[in-house]
Protein backbone atom coordinates (compact mmCIF):
# COMPACT_ATOMS: atom_id res chain seq x y z
CA UNK A 1 0.00 0.00 0.00
CA UNK A 2 1.53 3.44 -0.99
CA UNK A 3 1.17 5.67 1.85
CA UNK A 4 -0.95 9.13 1.60
CA UNK A 5 -0.01 12.16 3.46
CA UNK A 6 -2.24 15.15 4.23
CA UNK A 7 -1.01 18.46 3.04
CA UNK A 8 -0.70 18.64 7.36
CA UNK A 9 1.44 15.86 7.35
CA UNK A 10 3.69 17.41 4.44
CA UNK A 11 4.05 20.39 6.49
CA UNK A 12 5.22 18.99 9.65
CA UNK A 13 7.62 16.24 7.51
CA UNK A 14 8.54 19.60 5.83
CA UNK A 15 9.56 21.57 8.70
CA UNK A 16 6.81 23.79 8.32
CA UNK A 17 5.87 23.06 11.87
CA UNK A 18 9.58 23.61 13.12
CA UNK A 19 12.32 20.95 13.47
CA UNK A 20 10.91 18.75 16.80
CA UNK A 21 8.06 17.97 15.05
CA UNK A 22 10.00 16.92 11.52
CA UNK A 23 11.88 14.55 13.36
CA UNK A 24 8.62 13.32 14.91
CA UNK A 25 6.79 12.87 11.79
CA UNK A 26 9.84 11.08 9.92
CA UNK A 27 9.81 8.79 12.51
CA UNK A 28 5.76 8.13 12.51
CA UNK A 29 6.23 8.13 8.74
CA UNK A 30 8.89 5.69 8.45
CA UNK A 31 6.88 3.74 10.81
CA UNK A 32 3.68 4.17 8.38
CA UNK A 33 5.64 2.51 5.85
CA UNK A 34 6.84 -0.67 8.07
CA UNK A 35 2.94 -1.17 9.42
CA UNK A 36 2.37 -0.84 5.22
CA UNK A 37 -0.85 1.95 6.59
CA UNK A 38 -2.32 3.83 3.85
CA UNK A 39 -2.48 6.91 5.69
CA UNK A 40 -2.07 8.76 9.09
CA UNK A 41 -5.09 9.40 11.62
CA UNK A 42 -5.80 11.56 14.68
CA UNK A 43 -5.62 10.19 18.57
CA UNK A 44 -6.78 13.13 20.73
CA UNK A 45 -4.37 11.61 23.96
CA UNK A 46 -1.14 9.83 24.34
CA UNK A 47 0.64 8.08 26.92
CA UNK A 48 4.10 8.10 27.46
CA UNK A 49 6.38 5.53 28.35
CA UNK A 50 9.47 6.99 26.99
CA UNK A 51 10.45 9.51 29.85
CA UNK A 52 11.95 6.24 31.64
CA UNK A 53 15.72 6.31 31.73
CA UNK A 54 17.51 3.51 30.32
CA UNK A 55 20.99 4.84 29.80
CA UNK A 56 22.46 8.00 27.56
CA UNK A 57 20.40 6.87 24.40
CA UNK A 58 17.13 7.62 25.55
CA UNK A 59 18.45 10.42 27.68
CA UNK A 60 19.85 12.07 24.28
CA UNK A 61 16.24 11.62 22.46
CA UNK A 62 14.55 13.26 25.57
CA UNK A 63 16.60 16.26 25.21
CA UNK A 64 17.49 16.19 21.28
CA UNK A 65 13.52 16.76 21.11
CA UNK A 66 13.52 18.90 24.29
CA UNK A 67 16.02 21.28 22.56
CA UNK A 68 13.93 21.59 19.64
CA UNK A 69 11.64 23.30 21.57
CA UNK A 70 9.15 19.82 21.23
CA UNK A 71 5.64 20.21 22.39
CA UNK A 72 2.77 17.76 22.48
CA UNK A 73 -0.20 18.53 20.75
CA UNK A 74 -2.66 15.69 22.44
CA UNK A 75 -3.43 15.75 26.30
CA UNK A 76 -0.48 13.22 27.61
CA UNK A 77 0.50 12.03 30.51
CA UNK A 78 3.57 10.19 31.29
CA UNK A 79 4.35 6.66 32.87
CA UNK A 80 6.93 5.62 35.41
CA UNK A 81 10.25 7.63 35.53
CA UNK A 82 13.82 6.32 36.56
CA UNK A 83 14.07 7.86 39.57
CA UNK A 84 11.83 8.27 42.80
CA UNK A 85 12.28 12.37 42.22
CA UNK A 86 11.69 13.02 45.88
CA UNK A 87 12.17 9.61 47.52
CA UNK A 88 15.28 8.65 45.58
CA UNK A 89 17.91 9.13 48.85
CA UNK A 90 16.48 6.43 50.66
CA UNK A 91 17.44 3.94 48.44
CA UNK A 92 20.50 2.80 46.79
CA UNK A 93 20.09 4.49 43.99
CA UNK A 94 23.53 5.56 42.61
CA UNK A 95 23.21 9.83 42.26
CA UNK A 96 24.55 9.97 38.80
CA UNK A 97 21.63 7.68 37.77
CA UNK A 98 18.95 9.65 39.74
CA UNK A 99 20.72 13.03 38.12
CA UNK A 100 19.91 12.05 34.91
CA UNK A 101 17.04 10.22 34.97
CA UNK A 102 15.87 13.08 36.39
CA UNK A 103 17.14 15.64 33.55
CA UNK A 104 15.34 12.56 31.37
CA UNK A 105 11.70 13.54 33.31
CA UNK A 106 11.86 17.34 33.34
CA UNK A 107 12.87 16.98 29.56
CA UNK A 108 9.26 15.54 29.14
CA UNK A 109 7.97 18.05 31.20
CA UNK A 110 9.11 20.67 29.27
CA UNK A 111 7.61 19.09 26.26
CA UNK A 112 3.99 19.45 27.93
CA UNK A 113 3.27 16.27 28.75
CA UNK A 114 1.49 15.87 32.34
CA UNK A 115 3.79 14.52 35.82
CA UNK A 116 1.08 11.51 36.47
CA UNK A 117 4.67 9.36 36.48
CA UNK A 118 2.61 6.16 37.12
CA UNK A 119 1.82 2.76 34.63
CA UNK A 120 -1.71 2.65 36.01
CA UNK A 121 -3.02 5.74 33.93
CA UNK A 122 -6.05 4.27 32.93
CA UNK A 123 -6.74 4.39 37.10
CA UNK A 124 -7.15 8.31 37.11
CA UNK A 125 -9.50 10.81 36.19
CA UNK A 126 -7.86 11.61 32.58
CA UNK A 127 -8.70 7.87 31.15
CA UNK A 128 -9.71 7.40 27.99
CA UNK A 129 -13.25 6.60 26.89
CA UNK A 130 -14.87 3.77 24.66
CA UNK A 131 -13.73 3.96 21.23
CA UNK A 132 -11.21 7.01 21.81
CA UNK A 133 -8.31 6.93 19.24
CA UNK A 134 -5.44 7.20 21.43
CA UNK A 135 -1.72 6.60 21.11
CA UNK A 136 -0.47 4.81 24.75
CA UNK A 137 2.63 3.30 25.34
CA UNK A 138 3.38 0.85 28.97
CA UNK A 139 2.49 -2.45 27.71
CA UNK A 140 0.03 -3.06 30.94
CA UNK A 141 -2.01 0.04 29.98
CA UNK A 142 -1.96 -0.75 26.45
CA UNK A 143 -3.72 -3.77 27.49
CA UNK A 144 -6.10 -2.40 29.75
CA UNK A 145 -7.01 0.78 27.33
CA UNK A 146 -7.77 -1.44 24.68
CA UNK A 147 -9.45 -4.80 26.60
CA UNK A 148 -11.54 -2.75 29.73
CA UNK A 149 -12.01 0.75 28.29
CA UNK A 150 -12.48 -0.08 24.61
CA UNK A 151 -10.05 2.85 23.47
CA UNK A 152 -7.91 1.86 20.80
CA UNK A 153 -3.97 2.38 20.50
CA UNK A 154 -1.53 0.17 19.33
CA UNK A 155 1.26 -1.75 20.86
CA UNK A 156 3.11 1.25 20.79
CA UNK A 157 6.62 1.30 21.83
CA UNK A 158 9.03 3.67 23.73
CA UNK A 159 10.34 6.44 21.45
CA UNK A 160 7.45 6.14 19.40
CA UNK A 161 4.62 7.16 21.65
CA UNK A 162 6.22 10.92 22.04
CA UNK A 163 6.15 11.54 18.68
CA UNK A 164 2.89 10.70 18.01
CA UNK A 165 1.91 12.80 20.99
CA UNK A 166 4.20 15.81 19.30
CA UNK A 167 2.58 14.98 15.80
CA UNK A 168 -0.73 14.25 16.92
CA UNK A 169 -1.03 11.60 14.35
CA UNK A 170 -0.32 7.58 13.89
CA UNK A 171 -0.29 5.17 11.17
CA UNK A 172 -3.94 4.36 10.44
CA UNK A 173 -3.21 0.83 11.50
CA UNK A 174 -3.60 -2.01 13.85
CA UNK A 175 -5.84 -1.74 16.70
CA UNK A 176 -6.98 1.39 15.44
CA UNK A 177 -9.43 -0.01 12.83
CA UNK A 178 -12.14 -1.72 13.86
CA UNK A 179 -11.73 -4.64 12.01
CA UNK A 180 -8.33 -5.65 13.31
CA UNK A 181 -9.66 -5.97 16.85
CA UNK A 182 -11.83 -9.38 16.21
CA UNK A 183 -10.69 -12.07 18.50
CA UNK A 184 -8.71 -14.44 16.96
CA UNK A 185 -8.43 -17.66 19.39
CA UNK A 186 -10.54 -18.84 22.09
CA UNK A 187 -9.93 -19.56 25.55
CA UNK A 188 -12.52 -21.44 27.43
CA UNK A 189 -12.28 -22.15 31.28
CA UNK A 190 -13.30 -25.65 32.05
CA UNK A 191 -14.30 -27.02 35.73
CA UNK A 192 -12.78 -23.71 37.01
CA UNK A 193 -14.53 -23.23 40.09
CA UNK A 194 -16.07 -20.30 40.91
CA UNK A 195 -14.20 -19.84 44.72
CA UNK A 196 -10.87 -19.79 42.08
CA UNK A 197 -12.22 -17.32 39.59
CA UNK A 198 -13.52 -15.10 42.74
CA UNK A 199 -9.70 -14.62 44.08
CA UNK A 200 -7.41 -12.22 43.27
CA UNK A 201 -4.69 -14.33 42.38
CA UNK A 202 -6.68 -15.83 39.85
CA UNK A 203 -6.54 -13.13 37.18
CA UNK A 204 -2.25 -12.98 37.37
CA UNK A 205 -2.58 -16.70 36.91
CA UNK A 206 -4.89 -16.34 34.22
CA UNK A 207 -2.80 -13.83 32.20
CA UNK A 208 0.55 -14.93 32.83
CA UNK A 209 -1.32 -18.55 30.93
CA UNK A 210 -2.96 -16.55 28.13
CA UNK A 211 0.55 -14.39 27.25
CA UNK A 212 2.05 -17.83 26.54
CA UNK A 213 -0.67 -19.25 24.85
CA UNK A 214 -2.03 -15.89 22.39
CA UNK A 215 1.45 -14.74 21.97
CA UNK A 216 0.72 -11.74 19.83
CA UNK A 217 -2.36 -12.99 18.47
CA UNK A 218 -6.19 -11.36 20.35
CA UNK A 219 -7.93 -14.10 22.93
CA UNK A 220 -11.41 -14.38 23.47
CA UNK A 221 -11.57 -15.33 27.47
CA UNK A 222 -15.60 -17.36 28.18
CA UNK A 223 -16.17 -18.95 31.44
CA UNK A 224 -15.71 -15.78 33.71
CA UNK A 225 -18.67 -16.33 36.08
CA UNK A 226 -18.14 -13.49 37.75
CA UNK A 227 -18.04 -9.18 37.64
CA UNK A 228 -13.97 -9.24 37.97
CA UNK A 229 -13.00 -5.79 40.17
CA UNK A 230 -11.02 -3.13 38.28
CA UNK A 231 -7.51 -4.32 40.03
CA UNK A 232 -8.23 -7.63 38.91
CA UNK A 233 -8.59 -7.12 35.28
CA UNK A 234 -5.32 -4.40 35.74
CA UNK A 235 -3.20 -7.54 37.07
CA UNK A 236 -4.75 -9.95 34.46
CA UNK A 237 -3.76 -7.09 31.63
CA UNK A 238 -0.07 -7.20 32.80
CA UNK A 239 0.55 -10.81 32.79
CA UNK A 240 -0.60 -11.33 29.52
CA UNK A 241 1.18 -8.26 28.45
CA UNK A 242 4.23 -9.94 30.22
CA UNK A 243 4.46 -13.44 29.39
CA UNK A 244 2.59 -12.39 25.78
CA UNK A 245 2.67 -9.72 23.05
CA UNK A 246 -0.79 -9.45 23.96
CA UNK A 247 -2.51 -5.83 23.46
CA UNK A 248 -5.91 -6.69 23.42
CA UNK A 249 -7.62 -9.15 25.26
CA UNK A 250 -11.58 -9.76 25.19
CA UNK A 251 -13.37 -11.54 28.24
CA UNK A 252 -17.00 -12.65 27.26
CA UNK A 253 -19.79 -11.33 28.52
CA UNK A 254 -17.22 -8.68 30.38
CA UNK A 255 -15.30 -6.33 28.34
CA UNK A 256 -17.32 -4.09 26.23
CA UNK A 257 -16.42 -5.52 22.77
CA UNK A 258 -17.11 -8.73 24.07
CA UNK A 259 -20.92 -8.72 25.01
CA UNK A 260 -21.00 -11.62 22.95
CA UNK A 261 -18.78 -14.39 21.90
CA UNK A 262 -20.18 -13.66 18.60
CA UNK A 263 -19.56 -9.84 18.74
CA UNK A 264 -15.91 -10.88 20.14
CA UNK A 265 -14.89 -12.59 17.11
CA UNK A 266 -16.53 -10.22 15.23
CA UNK A 267 -18.49 -13.17 13.84
CA UNK A 268 -15.68 -14.63 13.14
CA UNK A 269 -14.84 -18.40 13.65
CA UNK A 270 -11.64 -18.85 16.06
CA UNK A 271 -8.38 -20.50 14.51
CA UNK A 272 -7.87 -22.21 17.39
CA UNK A 273 -9.05 -23.35 20.70
CA UNK A 274 -7.79 -24.14 23.90
CA UNK A 275 -9.46 -25.46 27.23
CA UNK A 276 -7.80 -23.67 30.27
CA UNK A 277 -8.37 -26.06 32.82
CA UNK A 278 -7.16 -26.36 36.69
CA UNK A 279 -4.32 -27.93 35.63
CA UNK A 280 -3.06 -26.02 33.32
CA UNK A 281 -3.38 -23.05 35.84
CA UNK A 282 -1.83 -24.81 38.40
CA UNK A 283 1.73 -25.53 35.94
CA UNK A 284 1.25 -21.20 34.70
CA UNK A 285 1.45 -20.26 38.84
CA UNK A 286 4.46 -22.58 39.35
CA UNK A 287 6.31 -20.98 36.72
CA UNK A 288 5.76 -17.33 37.99
CA UNK A 289 7.92 -18.88 40.97
CA UNK A 290 11.46 -19.04 40.73
CA UNK A 291 12.68 -19.57 44.17
CA UNK A 292 12.73 -22.78 46.47
CA UNK A 293 12.89 -22.70 50.42
CA UNK A 294 11.67 -20.22 52.58
CA UNK A 295 13.96 -17.45 52.32
CA UNK A 296 12.94 -14.24 51.63
CA UNK A 297 14.57 -10.80 51.54
CA UNK A 298 11.69 -8.54 50.10
CA UNK A 299 8.13 -8.09 49.74
CA UNK A 300 7.33 -5.99 46.78
CA UNK A 301 3.78 -5.03 45.80
CA UNK A 302 2.76 -2.47 43.28
CA UNK A 303 3.02 -3.25 39.43
CA UNK A 304 1.21 -2.22 38.03
CA UNK A 305 1.18 0.59 40.42
CA UNK A 306 -0.93 0.03 43.30
CA UNK A 307 -4.42 1.78 43.93
CA UNK A 308 -6.75 3.49 46.13
CA UNK A 309 -8.41 0.34 46.49
CA UNK A 310 -5.26 -1.86 46.59
CA UNK A 311 -4.44 0.14 49.53
CA UNK A 312 -7.68 -0.24 51.39
CA UNK A 313 -7.32 -4.15 50.99
CA UNK A 314 -3.76 -4.04 52.38
CA UNK A 315 -4.11 -2.08 55.48
CA UNK A 316 -6.37 -4.39 57.42
CA UNK A 317 -3.68 -6.85 56.86
CA UNK A 318 -0.76 -5.20 57.96
CA UNK A 319 -2.84 -3.17 60.91
CA UNK A 320 -1.32 -3.40 64.32
CA UNK A 321 1.47 -6.12 62.93
CA UNK A 322 5.31 -5.71 62.28
CA UNK A 323 7.60 -7.06 59.41
CA UNK A 324 10.21 -9.57 60.41
CA UNK A 325 13.49 -7.14 60.82
CA UNK A 326 15.21 -9.81 58.14
CA UNK A 327 12.37 -8.51 55.50
CA UNK A 328 12.01 -4.99 53.74
CA UNK A 329 8.28 -4.53 52.73
CA UNK A 330 7.44 -2.27 49.66
CA UNK A 331 4.66 -0.55 47.95
CA UNK A 332 5.25 1.10 44.69
CA UNK A 333 2.54 3.21 43.29
CA UNK A 334 1.70 7.07 42.26
CA UNK A 335 1.96 10.18 44.03
CA UNK A 336 -2.26 10.91 43.58
CA UNK A 337 -3.15 6.63 44.44
CA UNK A 338 -0.04 7.32 47.85
CA UNK A 339 -1.79 11.03 48.52
CA UNK A 340 -5.34 9.13 48.33
CA UNK A 341 -4.51 6.33 50.46
CA UNK A 342 -2.70 8.59 53.33
CA UNK A 343 -6.54 10.49 53.29
CA UNK A 344 -8.18 7.54 53.77
CA UNK A 345 -5.81 6.62 56.52
CA UNK A 346 -4.64 3.19 54.74
CA UNK A 347 -0.71 4.57 55.24
CA UNK A 348 -0.46 4.98 58.44
CA UNK A 349 -0.58 1.30 59.74
CA UNK A 350 1.80 0.14 56.51
CA UNK A 351 4.30 2.62 58.39
CA UNK A 352 3.92 1.36 61.28
CA UNK A 353 4.17 -2.60 59.70
CA UNK A 354 6.98 -0.80 58.53
CA UNK A 355 6.44 -0.56 55.19
CA UNK A 356 7.64 1.69 52.75
CA UNK A 357 6.24 3.50 49.88
CA UNK A 358 7.73 4.57 46.71
CA UNK A 359 6.58 6.41 43.83
CA UNK A 360 6.80 7.67 40.60
CA UNK A 361 8.94 4.93 39.36
CA UNK A 362 9.02 1.05 40.79
CA UNK A 363 12.00 -1.54 41.77
CA UNK A 364 12.18 -3.09 37.64
CA UNK A 365 12.96 0.65 36.56
CA UNK A 366 15.07 2.36 38.83
CA UNK A 367 18.45 0.29 40.52
CA UNK A 368 17.04 1.01 43.96
CA UNK A 369 17.60 -1.67 45.92
CA UNK A 370 20.62 -2.99 47.60
CA UNK A 371 22.30 -6.12 45.91
CA UNK A 372 21.93 -8.53 49.09
CA UNK A 373 18.45 -8.72 48.16
CA UNK A 374 18.60 -11.95 46.05
CA UNK A 375 14.45 -13.43 46.52
CA UNK A 376 11.69 -11.06 46.50
CA UNK A 377 7.81 -11.96 46.94
CA UNK A 378 5.24 -10.58 45.33
CA UNK A 379 1.31 -11.40 43.99
CA UNK A 380 2.21 -9.21 41.10
CA UNK A 381 2.84 -11.46 37.89
CA UNK A 382 4.78 -8.91 35.61
CA UNK A 383 7.13 -7.91 38.61
CA UNK A 384 7.18 -11.99 38.94
CA UNK A 385 7.96 -12.38 35.16
CA UNK A 386 10.89 -9.54 34.91
CA UNK A 387 12.92 -9.62 38.03
CA UNK A 388 15.01 -12.88 37.65
CA UNK A 389 16.39 -11.26 34.83
CA UNK A 390 16.34 -7.29 35.47
CA UNK A 391 17.55 -7.93 39.35
CA UNK A 392 19.26 -11.33 39.38
CA UNK A 393 17.25 -12.53 42.15
CA UNK A 394 15.00 -15.05 42.60
CA UNK A 395 10.93 -14.53 42.99
CA UNK A 396 8.28 -16.13 45.13
CA UNK A 397 4.59 -15.56 43.62
CA UNK A 398 1.79 -15.29 46.42
CA UNK A 399 -1.40 -13.78 47.07
CA UNK A 400 -1.65 -10.58 49.21
CA UNK A 401 -2.33 -12.23 51.94
CA UNK A 402 0.49 -14.81 51.54
CA UNK A 403 2.77 -11.95 51.05
CA UNK A 404 1.84 -10.17 54.50
CA UNK A 405 2.18 -13.54 56.73
CA UNK A 406 5.25 -13.78 54.92
CA UNK A 407 6.71 -10.42 55.76
CA UNK A 408 5.64 -10.75 59.63
CA UNK A 409 7.45 -14.42 59.54
CA UNK A 410 10.56 -14.07 57.94
CA UNK A 411 10.37 -16.87 55.53
CA UNK A 412 8.21 -17.59 52.26
CA UNK A 413 4.37 -19.07 53.57
CA UNK A 414 1.80 -19.62 51.24
CA UNK A 415 -1.37 -21.32 51.50
CA UNK A 416 -1.91 -23.27 48.23
CA UNK A 417 -5.55 -24.61 49.29
CA UNK A 418 -7.37 -22.93 46.40
CA UNK A 419 -5.46 -24.73 43.71
CA UNK A 420 -5.40 -27.96 45.95
CA UNK A 421 -6.32 -30.95 43.44
CA UNK B 1 11.31 -3.72 7.42
CA UNK B 2 14.74 -1.57 8.11
CA UNK B 3 17.73 -1.51 5.57
CA UNK B 4 20.52 -1.93 6.21
CA UNK B 5 23.67 -4.70 5.88
CA UNK B 6 25.03 -6.77 8.33
CA UNK B 7 26.72 -9.82 8.66
CA UNK B 8 27.18 -12.55 11.72
CA UNK B 9 26.71 -15.90 13.14
CA UNK B 10 23.30 -16.75 13.62
CA UNK B 11 21.67 -17.13 17.27
CA UNK B 12 17.86 -18.67 16.52
CA UNK B 13 15.32 -19.19 19.03
CA UNK B 14 11.47 -20.04 18.22
CA UNK B 15 10.52 -17.77 21.47
CA UNK B 16 9.49 -14.17 21.32
CA UNK B 17 12.01 -11.87 23.37
CA UNK B 18 11.00 -8.90 25.38
CA UNK B 19 14.63 -7.06 25.27
CA UNK B 20 13.45 -5.08 28.90
CA UNK B 21 14.20 -7.61 31.27
CA UNK B 22 15.58 -9.99 28.62
CA UNK B 23 18.56 -8.05 27.30
CA UNK B 24 21.57 -6.69 29.07
CA UNK B 25 22.26 -3.47 27.06
CA UNK B 26 26.03 -3.51 28.55
CA UNK B 27 26.87 -6.27 27.40
CA UNK B 28 24.61 -8.08 25.18
CA UNK B 29 23.54 -11.02 26.91
CA UNK B 30 20.17 -12.56 26.86
CA UNK B 31 19.14 -12.67 30.58
CA UNK B 32 15.65 -13.41 30.55
CA UNK B 33 15.92 -16.38 32.74
CA UNK B 34 13.04 -18.36 31.24
CA UNK B 35 14.02 -17.82 28.02
CA UNK B 36 15.78 -20.82 26.36
CA UNK B 37 18.58 -18.25 24.92
CA UNK B 38 19.30 -17.23 28.57
CA UNK B 39 23.03 -16.60 28.76
CA UNK B 40 24.06 -16.31 25.12
CA UNK B 41 25.70 -13.19 23.83
CA UNK B 42 23.66 -12.08 21.01
CA UNK B 43 25.87 -8.93 20.47
CA UNK B 44 27.50 -9.21 16.92
CA UNK B 45 25.02 -11.66 16.70
CA UNK B 46 22.21 -12.13 13.94
CA UNK B 47 19.12 -12.55 16.26
CA UNK B 48 16.45 -14.91 14.91
CA UNK B 49 13.63 -15.07 17.26
CA UNK B 50 9.59 -14.90 16.17
CA UNK B 51 8.80 -11.52 17.59
CA UNK B 52 9.54 -9.06 20.77
CA UNK B 53 7.13 -9.49 23.61
CA UNK B 54 6.12 -8.22 26.61
CA UNK B 55 8.15 -4.29 27.84
CA UNK B 56 7.22 -1.05 25.08
CA UNK B 57 10.51 -0.56 26.93
CA UNK B 58 12.49 -3.20 24.81
CA UNK B 59 13.17 -0.33 21.74
CA UNK B 60 14.64 1.77 24.62
CA UNK B 61 16.77 -0.86 25.61
CA UNK B 62 17.49 -1.75 21.93
CA UNK B 63 18.51 1.87 21.02
CA UNK B 64 21.05 1.98 24.41
CA UNK B 65 22.56 -1.22 23.00
CA UNK B 66 22.86 0.23 19.43
CA UNK B 67 24.95 3.16 20.97
CA UNK B 68 26.95 1.06 23.33
CA UNK B 69 28.13 -1.63 20.83
CA UNK B 70 26.36 -4.15 22.52
CA UNK B 71 23.37 -4.80 19.50
CA UNK B 72 23.01 -7.52 17.43
CA UNK B 73 24.27 -7.26 13.90
CA UNK B 74 20.70 -7.98 12.54
CA UNK B 75 17.65 -9.06 13.85
CA UNK B 76 15.56 -11.52 11.91
CA UNK B 77 11.75 -11.90 12.85
CA UNK B 78 8.85 -14.63 11.55
CA UNK B 79 6.34 -11.48 11.51
CA UNK B 80 6.57 -7.56 10.90
CA UNK B 81 7.74 -6.63 14.54
CA UNK B 82 7.14 -2.67 15.17
CA UNK B 83 9.47 -2.56 18.46
CA UNK B 84 12.49 -3.98 16.53
CA UNK B 85 11.89 -1.93 13.73
CA UNK B 86 11.13 1.68 15.74
CA UNK B 87 14.59 1.13 17.53
CA UNK B 88 16.66 0.64 14.30
CA UNK B 89 14.70 3.64 12.68
CA UNK B 90 15.48 5.43 15.79
CA UNK B 91 19.08 4.83 15.72
CA UNK B 92 19.13 5.74 12.13
CA UNK B 93 17.95 9.34 12.82
CA UNK B 94 19.82 9.36 16.67
CA UNK B 95 23.06 7.86 15.24
CA UNK B 96 23.27 6.95 11.54
CA UNK B 97 23.43 3.30 12.95
CA UNK B 98 20.05 1.26 11.29
CA UNK B 99 20.84 -2.11 12.14
CA UNK B 100 18.76 -4.15 9.50
CA UNK B 101 15.58 -5.73 10.59
CA UNK B 102 14.44 -8.65 8.41
CA UNK B 103 10.36 -10.15 8.61
CA UNK B 104 10.69 -13.73 6.88
CA UNK B 105 7.59 -16.03 5.94
CA UNK B 106 7.40 -18.69 8.07
CA UNK B 107 8.97 -21.47 6.01
CA UNK B 108 12.46 -19.38 5.36
CA UNK B 109 11.84 -18.11 9.53
CA UNK B 110 11.84 -22.19 9.89
CA UNK B 111 15.49 -22.98 8.27
CA UNK B 112 17.86 -21.08 10.09
CA UNK B 113 19.84 -22.38 12.68
CA UNK B 114 22.49 -21.16 15.27
CA UNK B 115 25.99 -21.24 14.17
CA UNK B 116 24.93 -20.85 10.35
CA UNK B 117 26.73 -17.30 9.02
CA UNK B 118 23.78 -14.80 8.01
CA UNK B 119 24.57 -12.13 5.44
CA UNK B 120 21.92 -9.72 5.13
CA UNK B 121 21.85 -7.64 2.24
CA UNK B 122 20.37 -3.77 1.58
CA UNK B 123 17.39 -5.16 -0.42
CA UNK B 124 16.33 -7.13 2.61
CA UNK B 125 17.55 -10.74 0.89
CA UNK B 126 19.56 -13.17 3.28
CA UNK B 127 22.64 -15.04 2.12
CA UNK B 128 23.06 -18.03 4.93
CA UNK B 129 25.88 -20.39 4.62
CA UNK B 130 26.27 -23.50 7.51
CA UNK B 131 29.61 -21.85 9.42
CA UNK B 132 31.55 -18.70 8.19
CA UNK B 133 34.31 -20.64 6.41
CA UNK B 134 31.87 -22.50 4.20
Amino acid sequence: MSLRLSNDDQAQLAGDCGPAARMAMTIIVRMAEVCDAGSLMDITAAHIDSALYQGGATLEFAERLAGLEAKVVVPTTLNVSGVDEHGWRDWAVPPEWAVKARRQMIAYQSMGCQPTWTCAPYQIESKPKFGQQIAWGESNAICFANSVIGARTERYPDLMDICAAITGRVPAAGLHLAENRAGQILMRLVDVPRRVQEDDEFYPVLGHLIGKIAQDRIPVVAGIEIVPAEDQLKALCAATASSGAVALVHLAGITPEASTLEAAFQGKSPQQTIEVTMERLRAARRELTTADGEKLDLVALGSPHFSLAEFQKLAPLVEGKQRHPGVQFLVTSSRLMTELADKAGCLAPLKQFGGQVTVDTCVLTTPMLHPEIKTLMTNSAKYAYYAPGLLNAQVVFGRLEDCVRSAVEGRVVRDESLWKE
Amino acid sequence: MVAAEAEGEALVSDEPLSFWGGYDQRTGEIIDRRHPLSGQIAAARVLVIPASRGSSTTTAVLLEAVRLGKAPAAIVTGTVDHFFALASIVADEMYRRPIPIVALPADDFATLQTGQWIQVRRDGTLIVKASREA
